[in-house]
Formats: structure tokens, sequence, C-alpha cells
């Protein structure tokens, strides 16, 4: 059993588990945080960012200034941005033959790997995910593409000059393998791929192992993957959560017994609380509009948001902020908000409640009916009639490279009354701003991180106890900018093996048994004997049939029957069917007593030595050796065969026979 | 800030003539009459009692009377009394509670030595605490009998021949089994009782030392030391704490001479204990070495005292060792090394903290040392619990002990404070520990509530003292941190803004002036987004919390030109001003009184905003009568009501302009509030108007003030007039019959006091006779009624002082000052009440409450 690692990114994992005969791919996350280092794509011409200087050589030589910029002491590219990849060397994916898909942020690199790998395998994911993966896409390629950029930088990439680069382009890896986004026709193409399924739904995959999703807690339709044979089981924990928010909870139970827990996908911010960052985000919104400032929250068009504009729903009443309103901006706002009302069955109880009262499950659909929250798919059109300030804005990206996002933050960065409050944790927020800077905008940083924390996971693994635990070495280790937190880590017994990108893991555990069927009419003649009470054995005669990755004994074909003529049965019953069996043996010989019953029979000068694999019980008057071991005796003597005889007898009586 | 006080609805006193007394203290006529018939019910199986309360009553009820007068004489009087008790001792199935009833009467009863000679001749005490009586009976299972002869034995045994008694009927041998009781109620009775018997038995102060012969020892002390020394020398831990718990009791409650010899005695076996591994018994130790040590009837130096402690001292686990050295540091006079002792082990665990965290353990070098190579942080990590613990006992011992006088001197101030600061910073997560052990340290105290809240009391404690400039600075770094830091608790942002406030009031003032100092003034700056930004909370606990800060701040440094200008350059006044509209009450109280605080201060901006399109804006005076008059919780109306009458008394601007106006509108709202707290503070306002306008200086008795003092400016009617434009006594007479008994108090003491002003000045014309007078007389009476709607009207100053003279106020006074329920604890309305509930008594005679 082995574990290729594609992904060095712990929450956007992309792992390939060969198991039995199959070849598992779980998760296929897009590290996107490569695009932080290219510059903004404006919707509107922006004159600071195109007149930015171009960036040149200490010696002043400026070939790369076309394709680099600099802005405050940072370089970027100047190019459509690009995003890295798994690796696609590390193994042959089209071998691979099912992708599980976690949970819709876990699944941006579709398309790259289905379209243009030779993938000819099945997707599994559940419905939210799937929809709300495809939206999350869509976005993606709707941002990049409605800002057509005709230059596409590639000099910089070239290893000699890379390391002429400052940080952090200098440090970026494998950036011969980034690209491009993919097109909206390979998302349909990629998504085309996909099944279906449901939580706790078992799906056989070539009769060889059994994968089942389990909720995970974290987003809609987040699931945890049990991948099991007859006698092991891995479990795939990717984010999961144990807050109550707005996904059915974590189902923990179904993951015990298992042998090995891979676990990834923890919190990106161990140190912030949840509770106490959303706290934070009302009281500073409250803050700014109050003092009539607009606030900016980059987001993703789903997931967190939708606990967000709960909390503002039972806070802006309170916080007086009933008239401020409130906007969201995406391509796919509306489908995101309509999309999260008929997920019901994939809600938490509360929410499922709600459904039946009938209410929607979300508060959101009232923010809506109220006129609260207005959303539009662009700032174009609609929206810029509506548009009234002091207003809260959320739009993506939240790398702030493209999409809406970009525009509030020409727009809104140089009044000090304007705030931008960032809870997506995926992206450093220092460096999302960089080339923004100058900035007047204050700048608040709330990640809202539900995923699991070290505490819950140690928690988890007391409670799940798993044989074995694989994760990526990040969680095997503080954080770096905090050394000392040494609960800021995985503890458990045996330590977890961690991996990296681009590793291959063989997981420490051998597979022993397969389970093997017997078909009943030889079922019906076996004849079991009970040899240790409980234990019974019975010799079978059969033949192996093995198909689709299932194993059935059968019964022996019959001899050919034969074709008359007295004379030939008369041979064959000369010749009986099948030689008269000697019996089978078992149990152990143990030697003192052996040596005693040699005793009594009259041996003597009897010497017993140990080895490595038994004993050796030397009859030195006999000049004879009696090998004892596990699983063979051995009688030595020269050529006296009487003696022989007897001592097997002897041996033989303290072994059962069936 | 909130205004406390349930509301107390009381029934409507019969004024003005007074009720009858609570109890009498023999017993009248008219329950002698009903006793029979209640000992009959008492007796009768087939009549349950319900309520035991009604017992517990009528127990006390007959102590009233035996304490009063002669239990002898009661008996002879009421023989109904005795027949119950004698029931009791026939075979039948009576009720436990009747029966432990019966054995705490007769220990009542018997507490006199003639009553006691009495019941002695009818053989009825040794049968009822004998052998003969429940003891040995099936009765004895329950838990309320065996306490209930316990109880009666405790009030028997007040002269020597309770003593015999005890001794004859082998009731201390009883007594002693029932220390081991299931019931912990019946088993700390029991310890009780052998505590006393034990002191009933020895000689009192006059009766000179005994000697430490045994022999000399009367016998049943005897029986009970020797009970006591048995004890100490068991292995079971039970027994030992038994016999520990009764030796702290002798010694907390006697101090004759007897118990230094009984210390002498008993002491080496009480040291013996600490040579056991682990200690048994050891809160139970402490407590008794602190109740010998604490106790006047010992000298300490002489019975080798000072030794044993410092013994256990350094015999308990940490843990255990706490509250020794807190009480022996508390105590007197007190050997020098032994406190020195006591005091490392108080300080050890904080000494953990910081050599944990490889901090300087400061330079007093008070800690120094005190973590010696052998012990090591180890003790405090085995477990979060215990360190969690250990930590918030020392914490709070320390927090204890710095305001009494005898703390230690040096008080290691620089050292505390950086431990304090080094734990907040643990808990919080900001610390950075290199060691294992700092870093495990770290570990178990991430996020702990309990102990940031423990660090941070002490550490607004210790601002009492002062510190290296150097450690203050931490001192409010680690303040902000917390203030700041989103995974504050409201609990712990709420003593982080306490502790914030005393740092600033401590922080040191450039004489002459009140302001804060540059160093204070610097952290305000930072402070104050911090504090905008948490009255902006979605949690109302953080935003009242805040609220409470900034009034605080506002009424200590809100004339000072540096706090004004940080404040004023702020959103600190806007945002307060928005929370007057808050959803949650507590929050807009907080509010009314942050804002009548920033307005007193002339720091209030004028309210503007989404509620105020156009311009118009609405005047704070506005908006606190709107609330007033609109809110539909009480809290803000109270608070209004105080914020009113504070600027009613400093002649606020607001109000100054045309007091009468507003003392007329704020009374008319008041007296149509349904709290009664609104209505009593809209007294305390009228009762300052009134003594603005009768120019008499503010006194806080108001009944107090002299009459041959006042002198009125101008003539009485004069003076009078504003009084009645504002209609203050319309509100004051309706204030008077208030159902609520403290509105009614008020207005009692405030007429009172307007009536003892006007009647040194004999300047008005007596209008007793007018009609008008007989008017408002007769409309009061319909108010007492209760009939409150007819106005009283336009009222002249003539007509008010005639009215005043015909009510009797004092009558009133002291009709009010009677529990609300004294009519219905009359023993009268008791026994009625117990017989009606078994039928005994026809109709509905009894009190129903």
């Amino acid at each position: 059993m082995k574990l290729y690692c594609l992904s060095g990114h712990p929450t956007l994992p992309c792992n390939v588990l060969k198991f039995k005969s199959t070849t598992i791919m779980l998760d296929c996350g897009l590290d996107m945080t490569s695009t932080l280092n290219f510059l903004p794509l404006p919707l509107v011409q922006s004159p600071r960012l195109s007149n930015l200087p171009g960036w040149s050589l200490k010696d002043g030589n400026a070939f790369l200034d076309k394709e680099l910029k600099e802005c405050s002491g940072h370089v970027f590219v100047d190019s459509v941005p690009e995003f890295c990849l798994p690796e696609t060397e590390l193994i042959d994916l089209s071998t691979v033959d099912v992708i599980l898909i976690s949970n819709y942020h876990c699944m941006m690199a579709l398309p790259y790997i289905t379209e243009h790998t030779g993938f000819s395998g099945t997707v599994y994911a559940t419905e939210p995910t799937v929809q709300i993966g495809r939206l999350l896409m869509e976005e993606l390629v709707n941002f990049i593409e409605r800002v057509p950029k005709a230059q596409s930088a590639s000099l910089w990439k070239n290893k000699d000059i890379q390391r002429l680069l400052p940080s952090p382009l200098k440090d970026a890896v494998e950036v011969s393998t980034w690209r491009r986004c993919y097109t909206m026709q390979e998302v349909n193409s990629a998504l085309s791929k996909i099944q279906l399924v449901g939580y706790s739904q078992k799906i056989e995959l070539f009769g060889a192992v059994q994968v089942t999703p389990l909720s995970s807690g974290y987003a809609l339709g987040s699931s945890n993957w049990i991948i099991q044979s007859h006698y092991e089981k891995v479990s795939y924990v990717s984010g999961s959560s144990l807050l109550t928010t707005h996904p059915q909870p974590m189902d923990q139970a179904s993951l015990k017994n298992s042998d090995v827990l891979i676990l990834t996908g923890l919190t990106q911010i161990p140190t912030a609380n949840p509770d106490g960052m959303v706290g934070e985000f009302c009281s500073n919104l409250a803050l700014t509009v109050r003092n009539g400032g607009n606030v900016l929250v980059p987001c993703y068009p789903s997931g967190v948001i939708y606990d967000l504009l709960e909390c503002l729903y039972q806070y802006i009443d309170s916080a007086g902020l009933s008239n401020i309103p409130f906007y969201f901006i995406s391509p796919v706002a509306n489908s995101s908000l309509e999309f999260s009302q008929i997920f019901a069955e994939w809600l938490c109880h509360n929410k499922q409640t709600k459904v039946y009262l009938p209410e929607p499950p979300f508060p959101h659909a009232e923010l809506i009916q109220t006129n609260k929250l207005k959303h539009y798919p662009s700032l174009h059109g609609d929206f810029s009639s509506d548009f009234r300030q002091p207003c809260v804005v959320f739009t993506g990206h939240p790398s702030l490279r493209f999409g809406d996002v970009v525009h509030f933050m020409e727009l809104w960065g140089k009044s000090s009354l304007n705030t931008v409050i960032f809870t997506e944790p995926d992206f450093s927020y220092l460096e999302a701003l960089a080339p923004y800077q100058p900035l007047a905008m204050k700048c608040i940083y709330c990640p809202i991180d539900t995923r699991l924390n070290f505490i819950q996971v140690s928690k988890l693994l007391k409670e799940v106890q798993p044989l074995h635990v694989v994760c990526p070495e990040q969680y095997t280790q503080p954080p770096p900018a905090q050394s000392h937190r040494m609960d800021l880590m995985i503890d458990c017994q045996p330590p977890a093996m961690s991996y990296r990108r681009a590793e291959v893991l063989a997981l420490p555990f051998k597979r022993r048994y397969e389970k093997i069927e017997i078909m009943p009419e030889l079922a019906d003649a076996l004849v079991p004997m009970e040899i240790k009470p409980g234990i019974s054995l019975a010799t079978v005669s059969a033949v192996l049939h093995t198909k689709d990755n299932k194993h059935v004994l059968q019964p022996p074909p019959r001899p050919a029957q034969p074709t008359g003529g007295k004379k030939r049965k008369r041979a064959s019953e000369d010749i009986p069917d099948c030689k008269v069996l000697k019996p089978l043996l078992s149990g152990s010989i143990p030697v003192e007593q052996f040596v005693q019953t040699l005793e009594k029979h009259g041996f003597s000068d009897i010497k017993v030595e140990d080895t490595a694999k038994g004993h050796i019980v030397l009859l030195q008057e006999a000049e004879t050796l009696i090998q004892i071991e596990e699983d063979s005796t051995h009688i030595i003597c020269d050529n006296d065969e009487m003696l022989r005889v007897r001592l097997r007898d002897l041996v033989l009586k303290f072994l059962q026979k069936f | 800030m909130r205004v406390a006080g349930a509301r107390t609805r009381t029934h409507t006193p019969n004024w003005p003539t007074r009720c009858p007394g609570i109890s009498s203290l023999t017993m009248d006529p008219e329950c002698s009459q009903l006793l029979p018939a209640l000992c009959a019910v008492l007796a009768d199986p087939r009549q349950p009692m319900a309520d035991d309360t009604c017992l517990e009553k009528l127990l006390d009820w007959f102590k009233t009377i035996t304490e009063a007068g002669s239990s002898l004489l009661l008996l002879q009087g009421n023989p109904c009394l005795v027949e119950l008790l004698c029931h009791m001792l026939k075979p039948q199935d009576l009720s436990s509670r009747v029966l432990a009833f019966s054995l705490r009467l007769t220990g009542v009863l018997a507490a006199q030595e003639d009553c006691f000679q009495y019941l002695q001749q009818g053989e009825l005490l040794p049968k009822l605490f004998g052998e003969a009586g429940p003891l040995g009976g099936a009765a004895w299972t329950s838990p309320t009998v065996r306490s209930g002869w316990i109880q009666g034995l405790r009030s028997l045994a007040q002269h020597p021949s309770a003593l015999h008694f005890l001794a004859d009927c082998g009731a201390v041998d009883t007594i002693f089994s029932l220390q081991e009781d299931s019931s912990l109620f019946v088993a700390s009775a029991a310890g009780q009782l052998l505590v006393h018997i034990l002191g009933l038995s020895m000689p009192g102060p006059a009766g000179g030392p005994p000697s430490l012969q045994a022999g000399d020892w009367p016998a049943c002390a005897q029986k009970i030391v020797g009970h006591i020394e048995e004890s100490l020398r068991a292995t079971a831990t039970p027994q030992i704490t038994q016999a520990l718990n009764v030796l702290t009791t002798t010694f907390g409650h006697c101090h004759d001479p007897w118990t230094q010899v009984l210390w002498v005695r008993l002491s080496p076996l009480v040291a013996g204990l600490l040579e056991k591994d682990p200690v048994p018994a050891a809160h139970s130790l402490v407590d008794l070495l602190l109740s010998v040590a604490r106790s006047p009837g010992l000298s300490s130096s002489s019975c080798g005292l000072w030794e044993t402690l410092a013994q256990t001292l350094s015999h308990l686990s940490p843990t255990q060792a706490g509250p020794l050295a807190l009480g022996i540091l508390k105590l007197q006079d007190c050997p020098q090394a032994l406190r020195a002792q006591a005091f490392a082990v108080l300080l050890q665990p904080l000494a953990c903290v910081l050599k944990a965290t490889a901090q300087d353990p400061g330079p007093s070098g008070v800690l120094d040392g005190i973590v010696g190579d052998s012990m090591t942080a180890d003790m405090l990590l085995p477990s979060k619990a215990a360190c969690v613990g250990l930590l918030c006992r020392t914490l709070a011992h320390l927090e204890l002990l710095l305001p009494l006088p005898q703390r230690p001197c040096p008080w290691p101030q620089a050292p505390l404070l950086g431990a304090a600061v080094t734990l907040l910073q643990l808990c919080g997560g900001s610390a950075r520990p290199t060691s294992d052990a700092g870093r495990h340290l770290c570990a178990l105290l991430l996020g702990c509530v309990r102990v940031q809240r423990a660090a941070l009391d002490f550490l607004g404690t210790l601002s009492e003292g002062t510190g290296p400039r150097e450690l203050v600075t931490q001192v409010f770094a680690v303040l902000l941190e917390y203030l700041r830091s989103p995974d504050s608790s409201p609990t712990v942002l709420k003593k982080a803004f306490q502790a914030t406030f005393r740092w600033l009031l401590s922080s040191p003032k450039t004489p002459g002036c009140w302001d804060l100092d540059p160093h204070a003034l610097l952290f305000l700056r930072d402070l104050l987004p911090v504090l905008q930004k948490r009255l902006c909370s979605p949690c109302w606990e953080v935003r009242d919390s805040g609220l409470e800060f900034l009034t605080q701040m506002t009424r200590h440094w809100g004339g000072q030109a540096g706090f004004r200008h940080a404040l004023l350059a702020s959103e600190v006044p806007k945002l307060t001003e928005q929370l007057l509209r808050d959803p949650e009450s507590y929050v807009r109280a907080s509010a009314v009184t942050a804002m009548g605080q920033l307005s007193s201060q002339g720091l209030c901006v004028p309210p503007a905003g989404p509620e105020h399109p156009g311009g118009q804006q609405k005047s704070l005076l506005a908006e606190l009568l709107h609330i007033l008059s609109t809110d539909s919780e009480g809290f803000p109306r109270r608070a209004v009501m105080q914020v009113f009458t504070q600027w009613l008394r400093d002649s606020h601007a607001d109000v100054a302009g045309d007091t009468e106006q507003f003392v007329a509108g704020v009374l008319q709202v008041a007296s149509q509030d349904l709290d009664w707290e609104v209505r009593a503070q809209g007294l305390e306002l009228a009762l300052v108007f009134l003594e603005q306008t009768l120019g008499q200086p503010r006194s806080h008795c108001p009944c107090a003030v002299t009459p041959a003092v006042a002198a009125p400016v101008g003539p009485l009617a004069q003076a009078l007039q504003p009084l009645c434009r504002v209609r203050l006594f319309e509100f004051a007479f309706r204030a008077l019959f208030d159902c609520d008994r403290p509105v009614a108090q008020k207005s009692c003491d405030l007429l009172l006091f307007l009536r003892a002003k006007t009647a040194s000045s004999g300047s008005l014309q007596e209008s007793r006779s007018s009609p008008h007078v007989a008017s408002v007389e007769a409309a009061l009476q319909r108010w007492q009624a209760g009939d409150q709607a007819q106005p009283l009207g336009d009222l002249e100053p003539e007509v008010v002082l005639a009215v005043l003279r015909s009510l009797d106020l004092e009558g009133l006074q002291g009709a009010l000052a009677e529990s609300s329920d004294h009519v219905e604890k009359s023993p009268q309305s008791l026994l009625q009440d117990m017989l009606a509930t078994v039928g005994v008594l026809g109709g509905n005679e009894a009190d129903c409450y």
C-alpha cells in the first residue's frame, strides 16, 4: 500500500492511494497562492497599476521590465495569473481509477487532471460539493476571462533568471509547471465525469475495495472517506469541523478501527478561535459603518459567507445598522444563495427542521426579502445604479488578484474611513495587500477557519484510535513563527508519519488476509474437526476461481466419466480417484515433555540445544538429531529406519491429526 | 451600571393604627386554648403533618417562650405537652418528623434544671433518650429521628444534672457511633455535641487549670478525650478526620485554660500524623492547627505549636499547604522564621512559573531561592486541573494577604507583578518560553479562563503598590493585549477593564495636577480605539463592561485636559450615545449612566445620526426623558432617574435653565412608573429639590436635621410655592400609600423632614379647618383605600402644611418599619394554620399566604 503525495499544501491536498489493485486519488486541490505573485487584474483600467515602474536588475539591466513591475518594494509578474498544479510526474495519472472529492474547495484542480492526463476513471462527490464546486470554478473562470490580458510572461520562469529575482519570486516552487486557468468547456467536461454519492453510501470499486463518504461537518456536502477491503480500513479525513455551523455534523464514529488514518485539512489559523473572530468581524464592521466608512469583505461565494450573513442578520438590528446596505457581488451570487437553501438534507439538524415549518433554512432569505442584502453578478449594470454608501460589500476573490474586489480596493483604498476585513484564511493578507500599497484604508484580519484545530484532533484521535496516522509534514511540528507552541502539532502514539510534496510513502501495514467465498455444495461437504474449543478445521480440495477481485472456491471438476467398456471401468477401480490422504498434523511439541517421553522410552544421554528457529534434540548415543521448528520437524538418523519410525511415532503423539 | 434590588411587593399597611406585636414572649390564652388540639393532632399518626417548616416554627416559638420564662410553668400550665411527650413512648406508627420534633422539644424544655428534674421524675427523659426510646426501635433508621435525638440532647445539656444523665444513659457511646453516621448532617451534629459536652464537663475559667493527670479529669471528659486519642491513632482517615474536626471546633469555641492542657496532651498524636505518607486528613489537620494557633487560650510558644506548624508546612503538598501558609501569615504574633517559611510556601507556585519561563526572580530576591534545585516546575505540571487549581488558589491567597497590615514585609511586589504578567501571557499565548517546562506550562494554561480571571484580579490588587517602570509598562501591555484579544471571554474582559482602571488610578501623578501622567496618556491613546471596538461588540456583556469602564474613567478624569482631549478625539462619546438605543436593557442602562457622566463633564457630542435626520437634534435631556417614559425595561429607567438626580444636585446646565419644569416633568413620569425603584428614586430627586428650594444643605439623614437650625429663605409660603408648582406633594402623598413598602417609607421620611422644617416657622396661618383641607384629606383616605385615580389638583402651601400636620406620619413610619409578614408571623396564626391543614378548625379562618 503506497501513498503518492502530489500536493504540498496541507489544506488543498492531492494524494494518490494504491490499495489492493486500485489507484485512488484523494482530492485534487489547487494551490492558488501562486497568484499572489501576479499583479491584480482590474475590471476598469487602473492608471495606478498600469503606470507601475518596470523592474530592473541591480546592474540596471531592464530586460524584464515588461514582465515584472514594482510596487512599494515588491515585484509582481504582469501577466495572467497562474496556478500551481499538483505534481503530474510522480505517477502516471492515466492509471488513476477513481478520484474521491471531499469538499468543494478541494476539487479546483479537477479539470487539469481529468482533461490533460489521460484520466479515464470516475470522480465521486456529493451533490452540494459538485454544485458549489461548479460555482467556484465558474466564478474563477469568469473573473479571469472577463479581463483578457494580452501578455503572458514566461521569461522570468527561466531557472537562471528566477535565481536573480527578489523574494518571494525567487523562492517560488516549480514555476515551470504553473498553468493558466482552465476554460468553462474544460470545467463542464471535468464535471461530467463526476458520479454523485450520498453520505454512508457504499461504492464498490472493482470488487476490490469499498469507498464510503461520511459527513465531515465543514461545508455543505463535505465528506471524509472510508476506503476498506474485507480486512483493511483506511480513513481519509479532509477538511472537517466539530463546530456547530450550517452543515451536517461530523460523523466520527465511522472512523473507528482504521488501520491508517490520513489526516489533512486542519485549520490554517490554529491560534484564531472562530467565535472570537466572528465577534471581531462584527465589531469592526459596525465601527467602520458608524463612522461613515465602507466595509469590504473579500470572500468566496459560498461557505463561511453563509455563517457571516447569519451572524449579521442577528447583529445588525442590535447594532443599529438596519439601514446599511449589504451587497454580495459575484457572477454566481444568486445561485450560491439559492443553492444553499435547497440542500436541506445536507444541513445541520436545526436548519433541517426549519424546512418542515416551512421556512428557508438560512436567514439570508429574509435579508434579501427586506432589501437589506442585495446581490449582483458584477459591479456593472444594476449595481452601479443601486450603490449607496456607507455599505458593506462581500465579493471575490480573496486573493485580491482578480474579481470585483480589485475594483473596490482601488476605489476605497485611499480613505482611512474604509475597512477591508479578511475572513478567508487561504491567503496571507499582507501578501494579498502588497500590490495596493500604500494603502490608507484600515485592514482587519479575522480569519474564520472552522476546520479542526489541534486540540480537537487530539480528542478525535483518542476517540477513533487509528493504528497509524499519516499527515502533511506541517502538522508534525509547531508553526515556524511559534516554535514554542508544542500544542500546535499532532501528538499521537505511534508518532504520525509525515509526507511532503512529491514524496511516496509506503504505508506501514501489510495485508495478511483475503476473503474467499466457498460454494454451498463445497461447504456442505466439509467435515470440521474441533482442535481447540471454538476452533475447528477441515480440509478442502477445490478450485480457486478469481474474477473481478472476488475469490470463490468451487468444487473440483469431476474426473471425466468413463466412456463405457468394462475393462476401462475395472481399470479405473484399480486406481482410486484420490490417493488416501495422509492426515494433517497440527499443534506444537513441548520440548521438555518430549525429552521426558524419550527418556521413558529408553533413550538416554539426551541434549537439547536452542536454535534461532526452535530446538535441536540430540540423542548422542544413537547419533541422531531431532530438529524441531515452528512448522517442521526433522529426524536425522543414519539409515536406521526402525529408529526413525519409533521416533516419528513419539513425535506424532504430541500432534493432533485430522 | 445596574440598579440592583428585587421588587418587593408587600401588603398595604394598616395605617394609621398599629398592628399587634410579632410574637408574645409568654403564651397568650388564645394559644393555650389551641395547644391541646394541636398536641392531639401531632400525637395522632393518622394526621400526617405535611409541612416540616410548621414544626420548625413551632419549635422556634417554644424556644422563645422558654428563653423568656420558666419551662416548668409552661409544662404545668399546659399538661397537653407532657401528654404529647408521653405519647411518644407508646409503640405506634408515628411519623419520624413528629418524633424528632418531640425529642427536640423535650431538649428545649429540659434545658432548665427544674424542668429537667420534673421530666426526670416521670422517667420521661431516659425513656425518650435511652435504650428504651427510639434508639432501639425502627424509627432510628430515619436520619431525621437521629438528628432530632442529637439536637434534643444538645439543647438539654446545659447543667450538671444533664451530664449525669448523659453518663447514666450511655448517650456518649451512641454519640461516638453517630460520628460515623451515613447522614452528613447527623455525623456533623454528633461531633458538635461531643464538643459541647466536653466543654460542659470541664471546669470554667474560674476553675483554674486542670491537671495533666487523666485521673483528675471528670469521667465524661476523660471518655471523650480517650475516644479522640484513639481516633487519632487509627489508620482509617475518616476516623482521624472526625477527631480533628471535634478538636478544631473545641479550640475554636472554647478558650478556657483546660484547652491548653488538652492541646499539650494531644499534640504529640497530632504531630504523629505528619509522619504518615501521605498525611491523612490534611485539610482537617490544617484547620485544627490554625484553630489552635488562633485560640487566645493557648500560649503558642509554650506548647510547641510553632514547631508543629513548621513541620506541617514542610510535610504537606503545595496544594494542601497553601491554606495553612495563608492562615499562618494572617496570625498576629508568630515567629518571623515561620512567617518566612509560610510565605515561601505560598509563593512557591509563582516562583515555579517564573523559573519555568526562565525569568529573573526579581531584584528583591524574595522569590529567589524558593525554588531549590530539587524543586522544579514539575510540581505544577502533573495535570491541567491540578495546575490551574493550585495557581488560582495561590493568587487568591496572595490577594487576600495583600491588604492586611500583617502582610509579609518586604512585599515582593516586582516579582509578583512579573509572575502575574507572565501568567497572563502564558494564558493569552503571547509568552515565548524557551524551556521544555515553560512550553508545557504554556500548553496547559493556554486559553484558561479561570487562571486569567484570577491573575487579572490579582494584578488589579497589585496596583496598590508600585513597581519598576519597565514592569508597569509590561502590565499595561498585557492588559491592552487582553482588551484587544478577540478570544478574551466577556468575564475576562470585564476583569481586564477593572484591572486597567485600577492601574490607571495608581499611575504616578504630576504634583498639583490630577491628570493622567504622560505614560498613562500614551496608553489611553491605544486604549480608546479598543474601547471603541468593544462598544460595538456583538456580545452585550462586553458592551456593558465597556460602558462601565468609560463611566469610571470619566468620573475620575473627566475634568482633566489630557483625558478630555483624547476622549473627544475618539468616537467613544458618539458610540455611547448610540448605545442608548441598544436592544439589551442592561446596556441601555449603562449607556444612560455613561452619557449622564459624560454630559456632566461637558464631554457629550450632540447626538446626530440616522435617527435624527435633517439636523433635528434632540437634546440628551429629551432623549433621557424619552427613555424614562417609554423604555419597557426597568434598568434603563432607574438609571435615568439616578442621572437626573445627580444632574439636579450638580445644577447641570440642561437642568439649571428651568429647574421647576424639569422636576415637574420627571416627577410626573416617575409617579406613573410600575417599577418601585424608579418611584423611590423619584422621591430622592424630590428631596434634592426640596433641600435646594428650602436652602438646606444636604444631610445624609433627613430626619436628623435639627429644626432649630433650619432657616428658610424668605417667608415659608413663598418657599413652598415652587414645591407646589412642580406637584411634589401630590407625588409624595401618592407615594405614601404606595403598595411597595420602601417607597412609602421614603415618602414618609421626606414628609417628616418637611414637617420638621416647617414646624420651626410659625409664620404660616393655620388653615386646618378650611374646606380645601377637608377635601384633600378625603382624597387621601380614598388613596389609602386603593383608589388613586383622582388627582389632588393644585395645592396651596397652607393646605399642604395643614394636611402634613394632620397626618400621623410617625405612626405610619412605625407601621412601615414592621416586617411585611408580621401579621402572619403571630404564634396564634401558626397554630391555626397547622390545625386548619388537618381540618380540625372549621371554616376558613386560616391566613392564606
